[in-house]
């Protein structure tokens, strides 16, 4: 009999730091998420015009809205290359507790998606005139947010995997469950903005991102088993 | 630098196994025992439920009713005894282009949970024929060449039980020879192996032969 | 076990059968009393004059949207901790009436609003979040569509509706909030204080007919699922029904 693993928690960092090492071999795909995010905001001037008082009152939803599409477009690389290589049944198959796993790949998505682009956010956001504490909120609040969305994104990714039209039916899952964050989100910088308590949103974000952080790994361990199956 | 012996007296055993898909039964009131040191070939033509058997076994997959058995306890899919016991390669490589030959069978043991130091790792896919492979990024390697790096995680593996989907798939003769070989070591040392294979396949050992694909309705 | 035995597709087959015209038979009988009362007993609004009664189809339609996808929940935890396929048909069975009440509601709301608030569509929390159950109802039954093996569909399905009923409260309560953010915007539809108790009863009692309806609608989809997939067994070939 093998002997039982040891130090299971091991077993996050060795999901993240393999996601990681694969995420940067092949960096051109973390960048153009970027690229994509500076574009999609850079739509919206063009469409609405250039008035600076429209488009600060604009910026949050846009931002965050923007930020919600980027991270969307790179969910399909957390578990489906995995799936097509067969790495994914070894990584179910593995001793080490699938819940974990999970959570390291979560980890390693927002660290190479939601973290970058929590980073520019501020760039982003001075183009449509926030200033000083607005930059601030707004950074925080995609900071705490984006990795609810990597967790929920997840859950979604593992359903829809090797299904047909798969990546139109992970968005269609996963935007209604990322309404609330979005609206907590956005909030909290329409908050600071009318200089209103912008707090409760932010807790908001936390309560929900140590929920997500708890729940999650187990509902996407049992999607994937799900999958493969 | 042994492997470490696997402890003998194992049993594989599976009663009453039914598996179907879709409409199609693939296998019906399966029952057979495999012990230590034997090894079950699986045979059948293709879409014969070798695959599914297999992966069966391994718990990826529920079967309809039935039980699979290790030590004649009930094993429950996916339970980490069952994923503590046994290594499967399926028919995919299971290998990152991305990742040399080195770095693919590192990640590979790192989940296994075994910690074997690089040295011994690389003295393993010396050992398979990839000497002067060992630092090349995988998409150079050919598909048997891939395979390969899975029969060096063979040859470090010390889990008792191993099932193997068409492992020789893609592999000239010297790499069968090593397969053969390797298997016919985890067998002396007390291993079980369940192999499915639509090639032609001779092992040293006590063999069992098992034809799929006769029940179907 | 005699509930195991009701779980299973054979027998509850011919059950649902003798069933469902029983809930249908109720369900006429009470949407026409609730109807009656509602159209003819209950008093004009002295604000809004006939076109409140709508509420009488919309609000029992959005009660029934909601409770149905926490039902769908219910039988999605059955199908997963105690694998039950009868649950999972359930759930299959149950998703296009929810999305048909989800989508009445919002049709009718629209209709309401256009005399009340002058307008289709506001983006009220009710209806906001209303819309977006119908969302979630549309990718489940998606979800369900698009896989092919009917096994992973069931339970990711079932996966999918719990998910999704963890986060129905959670959207209600943004969807709430974000409204109170945006102060102006939010027009309260009904007075409830003010509303008369043959109202309520005409409400109750039309909420009792959708759910009696959604019953036998349920149990006559599920008889359709079962007798697809379960084409050839023996035990259809024998059924006479």
């Amino acid at each position: 009999m093998s002997a039982a693993i040891e130090a299971p928690e091991r077993a996050i960092w060795l999901a993240a730091a393999r996601d990681l090492r694969l995420g940067f071999r092949s960096r051109a795909e973390l960048i153009q998420a970027l690229v994509f995010l500076v574009l999609v905001v850079s739509l919206f001037p063009l469409a609405i015009g250039p008035e600076s008082a429209i488009l600060k009152r604009v910026a949050a939803g846009v931002v965050w809205v923007a930020a919600l599409l980027s991270v969307l477009l790179t969910l399909p690389r957390l578990f489906s290359a995995d799936h097509a290589d067969g790495t994914l049944e070894q990584l179910v198959l593995s001793p080490y507790p699938l819940p974990l796993i999970a959570a390291g790949k979560i980890l390693a998505h927002w660290l190479m998606a939601g973290l970058p682009l929590s980073v520019i956010a501020p760039l982003l956001g001075l183009q449509f005139g926030l200033a000083g504490e607005e930059l601030v909120v707004l950074t925080v609040s995609l900071m705490l947010g984006t990795p609810i969305l990597s967790m929920i994104g997840a859950i979604g990714a593992a359903l829809t995997l090797g299904v047909r039209g798969g990546s139109i039916l992970m968005a269609l899952l996963v935007l209604p469950l990322y309404i609330p964050v979005l609206i907590f989100g956005a909030g909290a910088v329409e908050q600071v903005m009318a200089s209103i308590d912008y707090s409760a949103n932010l807790s908001l974000l936390g309560a929900g991102l140590l929920f997500g952080a708890l729940a999650s790994p187990f509902a996407v361990a049992t999607a994937l088993r799900i999958s493969l199956d | 630098m042994t492997v470490p012996a696997v402890a003998s007296a194992h049993r594989l055993s599976v009663a009453g196994l039914s598996f179907s898909r879709g409409r199609r039964k693939l296998f019906t009131d399966l029952s057979w025992q495999l012990d230590a040191g034997e090894a079950l070939i699986l045979r059948g033509a293709n879409g014969s439920g070798k695959t599914s058997l297999l992966r069966v076994l391994s718990g990826l997959t529920a079967a309809d009713s039935g039980e699979v058995k290790w030590n004649d306890r009930s094993w429950a899919p996916l339970s980490s005894a069952q994923r503590a016991t046994m290594l499967y390669l399926g028919h995919v490589n299971a290998i990152k282009d991305e990742l040399s030959a080195a770095e693919n069978l590192a990640e590979a043991l790192a989940f296994d949970g075994l910690q074997i130091d690089a040295a011994m790792q690389r003295d393993a896919l010396r050992r398979v024929g990839l000497a002067d492979r060992l630092d090349l990024q995988a998409r150079r390697l050919s598909q048997g060449q891939k395979r390969r790096i899975g029969l060096a995680r063979l040859a470090l593996s010390s889990k008792p039980l191993w099932l193997l989907d068409e492992p020789t798939n893609a592999l000239d003769s010297e790499g069968v020879e090593i397969f053969v070989e390797l298997v016919g070591k985890h067998l002396e040392q007390g291993g079980l192996a369940c192999i499915a294979t639509h090639l032609p396949l001779v092992l040293a050992g006590k063999v069992r032969e098992l034809a799929l694909g006769e029940t179907s309705a | 076990m005699n509930l195991y035995k009701y779980a299973a597709p054979a027998t509850f087959y011919p059950l649902a059968a003798s069933l469902w015209p029983w809930f249908a038979g109720i369900a006429a009988v009470l949407a026409m009393a609730g109807l009656y009362m509602g159209f003819f007993v209950a008093p004009t609004d002295f604000q809004q004059g006939e076109v409140y009664r709508v509420i009488f189809i919309h609000v029992p339609a959005a009660w029934m949207g909601m409770f149905i996808y926490l039902v769908m929940a219910g039988y999605g935890v059955m199908a997963l901790a105690f694998n039950t396929r009868l649950s999972a048909m359930m759930m299959q069975a149950l998703a296009p009436t929810g999305a048909m009440f989800t989508a009445l509601a919002l049709w009718t709301g629209a209709l309401w609003g256009k005399p009340t608030w002058g307008t289709y569509w506001v983006w009220d929390a009710r209806m906001t979040s209303t819309l977006i159950l119908l969302f979630l109802y549309i990718g489940f039954m998606a979800l369900n569509n698009a896989i092919e093996d009917r096994r992973r569909a069931d339970k990711a399905s079932a996966l999918l509706a719990i998910v999704g009923s963890i986060n129905i409260p959670i959207i209600y309560f943004s969807v709430k909030w974000w409204n109170t953010l945006h102060q102006g915007m939010s027009v309260s539809p009904t007075s409830e204080s003010k509303m008369a108790s043959i109202m309520l009863w005409a409400m109750l009692t039309m909420t009792l007919a959708c759910w009696m309806y959604s019953i036998a609608v349920a149990l006559v989809r599920v008889r359709a699922i079962i007798a697809e997939r379960e084409a050839g067994a023996d035990w259809l070939q024998g059924s006479k029904l």
